[in-house]
């Protein structure tokens, strides 16, 4: 019921959003036009071409519809038909420019603990510049919501992502894409942006309507700006953090409302591809989801002479068949996404599905049906692993039933983990209500080599950190960290930030210590359920790990001797971004049932105050008079009635 | 009397040596009854801390002491018990000065009075003697030094302890008819904490006295020491806010230091009457109370004056229990100091009518305090009802006996006046009422 009251309430907001959006941007069109004259050669036809673009956005829209059906209409009767049209090639080629691309790809991971990593990638290119021409108007294949919210707000880079679950890192090894419990948005601004808090809240509702989730509670007591953790991860060297904004909501819920909105953002939506797999029954039943967005300026080509804009769309998902099956580890992909592949997007330049089998160089833990030749080696987080690869676009991958249905039968149940380098776990300590201690344990498992961590707290103000009390100790000795970037809270407006650069020694745990206060809140910023607790969303752990690949310097076995002494740059470590669990921190509560039993009782004590001084000031002493009795006063009342004076 | 006083004194430190060393030390200082957001030493050393790494103060909402604080104990960091339990030793010493001198006032006037014969006759049992004045200004001392109140606001280290120094600095010098020194001292308390600018009345009334001006508004000469005076206090303020201004470089300690005093954002528990009031209050009510709450303690002054315009120290005495109940962030140091003052008024007792229920329920509420608060914030077995309660009651036990106080005060002056042993007119022993 609440989530569908959200879901209308922010499909209303975006609504009106982009109902702003199409009046403002036409004035904007040409406002800009005149501001730019001196920049662009041709001023004339420049503000031209925005009248005619505003005039005719909705149109446009229709069109790119139409053709996309009549698209894909012939394009499924062909392969009906026929097996060898390759469905990949037939779309771009009716394409007017072929400026824009659409990859898609799906990678399965058997994890040791017996569940099973499935992480999609959707990848939509676009060469194109939302900031320097007025107006973008024609869309192919880049969600036109995205677009205009680029445009609109001067966005640089957006990474947006909804998570449900923890990412068990111990036990899973590291993720692809990493991302916190509950929803996390952080995005950089174009250095044109003059009002960045103001844009900032405005996205934050647009997304919010996007999405269908409640990133309009994003405000400024849960915003920071982090000054060294979240560097932009597109082309551009812009180092101002002024133009940053990051924020974390860790309750926030993630469930079907918000994967439909993020499914209609792909060019085939879930009619085709590796979409179709794409099930809100299965998804959410898994024990951790993560589903993100990420928009990036990237180099076309190696020259870097022109930028296109990149939006990946991520979905990782954790499945634990083990528990479910009995104990059998045996897993499809029909048993995983109710769902098996018939074909691939049609509108995608390649769609392929990636089979981890590093473990498995002779089938001797599990067996992969159908069997693939083709193999593919990529170093993926400082670790040298295998794939097999289905490419969906070739026809032969479906075989002769015309579906595919990938399966895995375990063989063993051995097999053991290399523990992940850098892990992280976080904690509340103390007890009582009136003060407390947050302890991060920061694990570097290397054998021999240490390296340093940006670690980035954001606690929100109700808990009123002492940074005098921080202790950053690890092997028992104090280890002072070489850079401390700390913004106190303002309460009630701004939470605290606290960033640091720690160096890690090899084989060690290190313990960072802060105590903090729980502070006593109006009632009505309490949440409705006080007594469940306040989130603390994640700490940010970001690090250039040295890789498990250089760390093999006896592996020498495979490549020749020359190339193995020094260790190759590119190999020598990778970046990791970790996220400890979010804390749930109890505040002292007032009883919300008696504010008027209050308001009335303390009045009172003050008027008892009030009052005693007020008749001490204003009244003397004097002798008091014997009254009289009281028959004696109904007669003086009666006697002063009739006018006679009295006794 | 020096020897009593330097005894005193030395058990008084011992005392405090011994709790500083001990183990509840750290317990103490956590007190929500000893500590409040504007004087926890906590909140000293974190500013301190922020200041190290680069960070304003007052940028996060943690740090609210003056300037001055923060420049005192950047030197004086390392040795924060010697000067807290120097600051107890400076306000002990000031007070029983204070009170010497002030009773040796009290017996001339009342000399005067005898030989002009202006006292009823009856009343000779009202006289007071040197005999049991004689020890009154080492039982103010004592009264300070050894009530458990300022124990705990010491071992606390709470900056409260600084400010009653400053006050009490403030009253000797007043008392010593020391009009620059009073006005220096009277603005640095107010440069503190706001609420000591209404100690500014009863130091115009006694400098007065003592000068032998009038209280006239027609005179000249009232309004010249009043202008005198306020130039003085003035001038003094704006030298320090001014000194404040330039240790800092910013305005930003105003809205921090007053802002915080006056608006009241944190509502972490005290012993007062405002935390859980603006808690459980309506957001549109708010400034509303918030107004009619601070006016609450500035209001008592002009009726105040004007009813004891004789009699300034008592007057002081009043408007020190009126800041302690009815300000924003108290502490049971605020209260110490006025109880100090207890003893001076012990030819009072005769006439004070519920000393006994009321001393009962001080000494009750302070024992219920802990246990209330361990039974909210760490057994969870109460809410904060009960804590809540109990400072309302404490609160009343106080009202209750600062206007014992002041109702005894005034029928003594009324006797003294008018005769002890009053008779009807049909000659009956009368009872005194108030109408």
């Amino acid at each position: 019921m609440a989530a569908r009251r959200r879901l209308v309430s922010a499909l209303l907001v975006f609504l009106c959003a982009s109902s702003v959006f199409s009046g403002a941007e036409s004035q904007e069109a040409t406002l800009t036009g005149g501001h730019r004259a001196a920049a662009v050669d041709d001023p004339p036809t420049d503000t031209e071409r925005a009248e005619q673009a505003a005039e005719q956005p909705a149109v446009e829209e229709r069109r790119w519809e139409a053709t996309e059906v009549e698209e894909a209409t012939p394009d499924e009767a062909a392969g009906e038909k026929q097996d060898t049209s390759a469905p990949g090639t037939a779309a771009p080629s009716s394409a007017p420019q072929p400026k824009d691309d659409f990859q898609e790809e799906l990678v399965v991971r058997p994890l040791h603990s017996g569940d099973i990593y499935a992480s999609f990638q959707f990848r939509t290119l676009w060469e194109t510049d939302f900031s320097r021409e007025n107006k973008v108007s024609h869309y192919r294949l880049f969600p036109k919501s995205l677009g205009q919210v680029i445009s609109k707000f001067s966005v640089r880079e957006l990474h947006i992502s909804f998570t449900q679950g923890y990412w068990r890192t111990m036990q899973w090894g590291q993720p692809f894409l990493p991302s916190p419990p509950g929803a996390e948005l952080w995005v950089w601004f174009q250095d044109s942006v003059t009002d960045v808090d103001g844009t900032w809240k405005e996205l934050t509702n647009v997304l919010s309507g996007i999405f269908c989730a409640s990133l309009n509670f994003i405000d400024s007591t849960n915003t920071v700006q982090p000054s060294a953790s979240f560097k932009p991860l597109g082309i551009g060297n812009a180092t101002d953090h002024r133009f940053l904004r990051y924020a974390t909501l860790p309750r926030e819920i993630v469930c079907t409302e918000n994967l439909t909105p993020w499914k209609k953002l792909l060019p085939c939506g879930s009619k085709a591809g590796l979409a179709v797999l794409l099930k809100s029954e299965k998804l959410f039943h898994s024990s951790f989801h993560s589903q993100a967005v990420h928009i990036r300026p990237v180099c076309e080509d190696r020259q870097c002479k022109t930028t296109s804009w990149e939006l990946r769309q991520t979905l990782n998902v954790v499945f634990d068949f083990y528990t479910s099956g009995q104990g059998k580890r045996e897993w499809s992909l029909f048993k995983m996404f109710s769902r098996t592949l018939t074909e691939a997007c049609p509108l995608a330049s390649s769609s392929k599905i990636y089979i981890d089998v590093t473990d498995n160089p002779q089938g001797e833990q599990f067996e992969l049906s159908p069997a693939t030749a083709l193999l593919s080696q990529a170093v993926v987080l400082g670790d040298r692993r295998t794939f097999s690869v289905y490419d969906l676009t070739q026809q032969i991958t479906f075989g002769s039933v015309r579906s595919l249905n990938l399966l895995i039968r375990w063989k063993t149940t051995e097999g053991d983990m290399l523990r992940p380098l850098l892990h992280a776990e976080r904690y509340v300590a103390g007890y009582g209500l009136q003060t407390g201690e947050i302890h991060t344990l920061m694990y570097n498992n290397h054998p021999y080599r240490s390296f340093p961590v940006l670690l980035l707290d954001s606690v929100p103000w109700y808990l009123r950190l002492y940074i005098h009390t921080l202790t950053v100790t690890s092997k028992g000795k104090d280890n002072k960290p070489s850079y401390i970037h700390y913004q106190p809270s303002k309460d009630r407006l701004r939470p605290h930030l606290l960033e640091m650069l720690v160096q890690l020694p090899p084989n060690s745990v290190t313990e960072v210590t802060v105590q903090f206060e729980r502070a006593l809140l109006k009632w009505t910023e309490y949440t409705p359920d006080p007594n469940h607790g306040f989130y603390v969303g994640s700490s940010v752990i970001s690090s250039l790990v040295p890789s498990i690949v250089a760390m093999d310097t006896n592996g020498t076995l495979k490549r020749p001797l020359f190339s193995s002494f020094f260790p190759c740059k590119e190999e020598s470590s990778f970046f990791v971004r970790i996220y400890t669990e979010p804390l749930l921190v109890n505040l002292p509560t007032p009883d919300f049932s008696m504010p008027y039993n209050v308001i009335c009782l303390t009045c009172t004590v003050v008027a008892v105050g009030y009052g005693s001084l007020y008749n001490l000031l204003t009244r003397s002493f004097q002798i008091e008079e014997p009254s009289p009795g009281l028959a004696k006063r109904i007669a003086n009342i009666i006697r002063k009635m009739r006018g006679v004076p009295p006794l | 009397m020096a020897a009593p006083l330097t005894l005193l004194l030395l058990v008084a430190v011992t005392v405090r040596a011994a709790l500083f060393r001990s183990c509840l030390t750290e317990l103490i200082a956590e007190r929500v009854e000893v500590v409040s957001p504007l004087t926890a030493w906590k909140r000293v050393v974190e500013g301190l801390a922020l200041l190290d790494l680069g960070v304003s103060p007052y940028a996060g909402d943690v740090f609210h002491e003056t300037p001055l604080i923060i420049y005192l104990f950047h030197f004086l960091v390392d040795y924060a018990e010697v000067t807290f339990m120097l600051a107890d030793v400076i306000t002990a010493v000031a007070l029983y000065m204070a009170v010497a001198d002030y009773n040796k006032q009290v017996f001339r006037k009342q000399k005067y009075a005898l030989e002009a014969d202006r006292y009823p006759l009856d009343c000779l049992e009202l006289i007071r003697s040197p005999k049991e004045m004689y020890y009154i200004p080492l039982k103010v001392a004592m009264f300070y030094l050894l009530n458990p109140f300022t124990i705990l606001c010491c071992v606390a280290k709470s900056t409260c302890g600084l400010n009653n120094a400053i006050i009490a600095l403030f009253i000797l010098t007043t008392i010593k008819g020391s009009v620059l020194l009073s006005a220096i001292f009277l603005s640095l308390a107010t440069y503190q904490s706001i609420y000591p600018l209404t100690l500014c009345a009863p130091a115009l009334l006694y400098l007065m006295q003592r000068q032998y001006i009038p209280v006239n508004f027609r005179r000249f000469s009232f309004w010249w020491f009043i202008a005198q005076y306020a130039f003085m206090y003035l001038g003094s303020l704006f030298v320090l806010v001014c000194l404040s201004f330039f240790l800092l470089g910013s305005w930003d300690y105003l809205p921090s230091v007053y802002g915080f005093i006056l608006s009241v954002p944190d509502l972490t528990p005290n012993i007062g009457l405002f935390w859980y009031f603006f808690a459980e209050m309506f957001e549109h009510f708010r400034l509303f109370f918030l107004c009619v709450f601070q006016i609450n303690v500035f209001f008592y002054t002009i009726p105040l004056s004007v009813k004891l315009k004789e009699h300034p120290v008592f007057l002081i005495f009043m408007q020190l229990a009126v800041i302690s109940i009815f300000k924003s962030y108290p502490t049971v140091g605020d209260i110490a100091l006025y109880m100090a003052f207890i003893p001076v008024w012990n030819h009072l007792h005769r006439f004070l009518r519920n000393i006994f229920l009321v001393s009962c329920v001080l000494l009750a509420c302070s024992a219920l305090f802990p246990v209330l608060w361990h039974l909210w914030i760490y057994a969870g077995s109460a809410n904060s009802n009960f804590y809540y309660a109990i400072t309302l009651l404490f609160n009343v036990a106080q009202i209750l006996l600062v206007s014992d106080y002041f109702y005894a005060f005034l029928r003594r002056e009324h006797h003294l006046t008018y005769g002890l042993y009053l008779k009807r007119k049909d000659g009956s022993e009368a009872t005194l009422v108030l109408k």
